[in-house]
């Protein structure tokens, strides 16, 4: 295999593998900062105890997510040498934001939210949570914001030729605001919130079901329901919205979500379905006109399709593309209407009544982690050949001086080592949740 | 070559090298005695001594990794060549790192989960080698950058591509880092423990302390005898001899305070003996940041590397305004968990 290919498995393989725990760890946050902020306002202890055992299973999530992470910071440099030095002046403000900013901010409030119970008042111990908390959103804003720039480029020049050419700012707060970085950065923030919310629903189901810590479980779940219900549907609302944005301003890219290839007519909206690359067909179910109505509210109006880019300038991954932007969508309904029901019975006083929902709920907490997975990779994917939109060919941008066998070096470490690293986040997790939010601590003393 | 902007009449590129030379400063100090302590690890029989050497970094080794990223992050700010190049051409000592670093914060998190010894001992040796070779290839590194790397036109880089990075100067740096680091840590375990785990430290700090004095010196030796070119900037700025005389003065000063045992002070100068040798490293290279061995045209300079002078100005207000902000947390978390370490049911 080449040094892209090698390149670009790696990289996928890395930050979807980071990418499993900063939403767990954004999400779990949120719920921390409402049910300590409720502890302090009614001091009831319950709340207590679903902050201290939701900090337990947060100092994992957060734990691998920073490790993680700080491979992905020092990958750009390793294996995507030629695009580092091209979009180095663009990322580098976002990037020095970020450290500084955000960072900064969770990585030393973390120390005093997980051991700062006993040395500081319980005032300043939440307020280290909603510093953690918004450390996390932050670190989101800026690496978002990152990408958002290479998707849809905005407030800069190019300067220099061949080897030496590269992006440079010119317009601080366009670069920021991008076309494309709002959207993405609620939509991703809410992809969050649903996975830390669908995790909390998960386990209090759990326990709602085995009997155990019935009271503080219906507080939690009752809780998480309430920020799963107003996000699921919201997502939806950001969804659209982000796709609006990608039919302007990367047109091969949304051709490619939903497998249109002519050149200029109008374009269906699928449900599920399959495309050939060969033939240029879906084989589906779909509304006629469908994708052309939401984009242009008119059922005939022309798209632009993938024939209309030059060979060299379509995603080659088209049916990928398809499924993955398909699984986030049919994912994001089954939540609302999840959600929703659950709701319903909730207002009606039977939430906890059906036992089978609450089995939906113990295992609903892997689907927020398909989509969010399946979401960066089909806006990832439909990105291509590009790394930086219209300017730099992904097939440019990896490192000169690094050799196959480097990679694949590497890339095989990386497979042990993250292998490893999630069997003991399962094991740890199980675990914990096993033993429940009274178990205390092992005794210091006991062992010597 | 285009206009460079000033602030107080120092460059950009300049100030930018100053923001990044304080953050690795920083990173050193921090970090040092972080990976130091670990890599005593193993020299401590007791289990419960090793969990008390571990909570001792416990709430402050993930904020003193910060430096880390956003060090880094400068580096790929402000000088995004440098970044590149530097990164790809050290790929393998890199990517060890970062693997070691990940086995590190897991060995932190998860050793005292489990009852079972052997589930412990296992996380301890973990623990014990990731931190020795972590400083150790942190000095590898800038051995590599002090000898220079064979770069050609356009950066490119033509050296070797899997142990050539371990040179026999490297290696000493290397080592001159490790010793340093544990000086630095055992300093700061002292601080930190009592009873028999800090009788035991005295006496493991004086083995460190004699580590450290037999590696800086003949590392020292050697850059003089052997690289080419380390005292041309001396002479030419002589007022810099100050640089030297400093590192050597407060490396001498360690081993006194330590006998007098007054750590508190010995931890003060042993972190400012790290900063004055990076000053030192920074001063000689200055401007040139990765020196080439083919010609010194070809070399990554501050002013070759730098991002532009638009995007250094903004950056450098994100500082102005960041680093105020950043210095209050740490002091509030420093102040947080002064004091000799307690085990309670949230320590690891
Ligand atoms: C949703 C947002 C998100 C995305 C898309 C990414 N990360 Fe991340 N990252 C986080 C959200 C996050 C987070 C929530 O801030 C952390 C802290 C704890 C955690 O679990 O994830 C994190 C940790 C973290 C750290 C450690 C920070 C520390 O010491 O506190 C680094 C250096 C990075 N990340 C770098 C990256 C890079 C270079 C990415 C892209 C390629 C990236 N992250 C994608
Ligand atoms: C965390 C969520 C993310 C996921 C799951 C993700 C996923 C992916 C995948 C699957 C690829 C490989 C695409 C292919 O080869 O077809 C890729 C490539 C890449 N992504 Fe992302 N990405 C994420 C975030 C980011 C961010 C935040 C940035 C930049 C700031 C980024 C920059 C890149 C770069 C530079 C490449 C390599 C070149 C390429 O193949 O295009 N990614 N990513
Ligand atoms: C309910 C309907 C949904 C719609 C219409 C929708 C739409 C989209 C679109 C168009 C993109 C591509 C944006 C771009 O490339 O710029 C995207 C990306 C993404 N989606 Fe969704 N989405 C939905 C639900 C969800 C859900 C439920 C989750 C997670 C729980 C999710 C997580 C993501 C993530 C993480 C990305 C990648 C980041 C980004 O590009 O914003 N989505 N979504």
């Amino acid at each position: 295999m080449d040094v892209e290919i090698l390149a670009r498995i790696q990289f996928a393989f890395t930050i979807a593998f980071h990418y499993i725990y900063p939403p767990l760890s954004i999400g779990i946050g949120l719920i921390m900062v409402i049910t300590e902020g409720l502890y302090l306002k009614t001091g009831n202890k319950h709340y207590e105890v679903l902050t201290r055992f939701w900090l337990k299973i947060f100092a994992i999530t957060f734990g691998i997510g920073v490790a993680t992470g700080i491979i992905m910071e020092f990958e750009f440099g390793t294996n995507w040498a030629v695009y580092s030095r091209y979009v180095g002046d663009i990322f580098g403000s976002a990037l020095a934001a970020e450290g500084l900013f955000a960072f900064g901010l969770e990585s030393t409030f973390l120390g005093v939210l997980l051991f700062g119970w006993n040395r500081v008042s319980p005032k300043v111990h939440f307020i280290s949570t909603i510093g953690v908390f918004l450390g996390s959103m932050f670190s989101a804003v800026w690496i978002v914001v990152a990408n958002s720039w290479q998707q849809t480029p905005a407030g800069y020049h190019i300067v220099g030729e061949g080897f030496n050419a590269r992006a440079e700012v010119t317009d601080f707060w366009q670069m920021v605001f991008n076309p494309s970085s709002v959207d993405r950065i609620i939509h991703v923030w809410q992809g969050a919130f649903l996975a830390g919310a669908f995790l909390v629903l998960s386990v209090h189901a759990y326990y709602l079901l085995k009997g155990r810590y019935v009271a503080i479980s219906k507080k939690g779940f009752k809780i998480a329901l309430l920020v799963a219900t107003i996000v699921s549907f919201s997502q939806l609302l950001s969804g659209h919205s982000s796709a609006d944005g990608v039919a302007k301003n990367q047109p091969a890219k949304l051709a490619a979500l939903e497998g249109h290839y002519d050149k200029s007519a109008p374009a269906d909206l699928y449900l599920f379905g399959w495309v050939d690359n060969e033939t240029q067909k879906v084989t589906g179910l779909g509304i006629p006109g469908g994708l052309s109505f939401l984009v242009h509210q008119d059922f005939k109006a022309p798209i632009t399709g993938l024939n209309a880019f030059p060979k060299d300038e379509q995603p080659s991954q088209v049916n990928a593309v398809f499924q993955f932007y398909h699984i986030m969508i049919s994912i994001g309904m089954f939540l609302i209407a999840l959600t929703l029901y659950a709701s319903y019975l909730w207002w009606r006083g039977k939430l906890f009544d059906k036992r089978w929902l609450l089995q939906i709920f113990a295992f609903s907490v892997i689907l927020p982690q398909i989509a969010n997975q399946v979401g960066w990779f089909a806006a990832e994917m439909g990105r291509q050949p590009w790394i930086v939109y219209g300017h730099l060919k992904t097939s440019e941008g990896f490192s000169q001086e690094v050799s196959a066998n480097q990679i694949l070096f590497s890339l095989i470490l990386f497979m042990v080592v993250y292998s490893f690293l999630l069997l003991l986040f399962l094991y740890s997790m199980n675990k914990k949740i096993k033993s429940g939010p009274y178990n205390e601590a092992i005794n210091p003393l006991e062992i010597n | 070559m285009q206009e460079l902007e000033t602030f107080l009449g120092i460059d950009y590129p300049t100030l930018w090298y100053l923001v990044v030379g304080l953050l690795f400063s920083g990173y050193a100090i921090l970090e040092g005695f972080d990976y130091g302590a670990g890599a005593w690890h193993l020299f401590f029989k007791k289990d419960l001594s090793r969990r008390i050497a571990i909570n001792a970094i416990g709430p402050l080794w993930d904020a003193n990794q910060v430096w880390l990223v956003i060090g880094g992050g400068a580096l790929f700010a402000g000088f995004p060549v440098m970044y590149a190049t530097m990164l790809s051409a050290m790929y393998i000592p890199f990517m060890l790192f970062l693997m070691l670093l990940v086995l590190r914060s897991s060995a932190i998190k998860f050793r005292s989960s489990e009852k079972m010894l052997w589930w412990r001992k296992t996380w301890d040796i973990i623990y014990f080698i990731s931190n020795t070779l972590i400083a150790f290839l942190l000095g590898v590194v800038l051995g590599n950058v002090l000898e220079g790397f064979e770069l050609h036109e356009n950066f490119s880089y033509k050296g070797g591509v899997f142990f050539s990075f371990l040179s026999p100067y490297a290696i000493m740096v290397g080592f001159t880092t490790l010793s340093i680091f544990m000086t630095q840590g055992a300093i700061f375990l002292l601080l930190k423990t009592e009873g028999r785990l800090y009788t035991r430290l005295t006496f493991l700090l004086k083995k460190g302390m004699i580590f450290f004095l037999i590696s800086f010196s003949i590392t020292s030796l050697y850059t003089l005898i052997f690289v080419p070119g380390v005292t041309d900037k001396f002479k030419e700025t002589p007022i810099f001899f100050i640089l030297p005389l400093l590192s050597f003065l407060s490396v001498a000063n360690i081993p006194r305070l330590i006998s007098k045992k007054k750590y508190g002070f010995a931890m003060i100068f042993s972190s400012l003996t790290m900063a004055f040798l990076l000053m030192l490293v920074a001063f000689q290279l200055y401007p040139v940041l990765l020196p080439s061995t083919v010609d010194s045209s070809f070399s990554v300079t501050i002013y070759n590397a730098a991002s532009s002078q638009k995007s250094l100005g903004i950056m450098l207000t994100i500082v102005a305004i960041g680093a105020p902000l950043l210095a209050g947390y740490f002091v509030f978390l420093y102040k947080t968990f002064h004091g000799k370490v307690k085990l309670d049911d949230t320590s690891y």
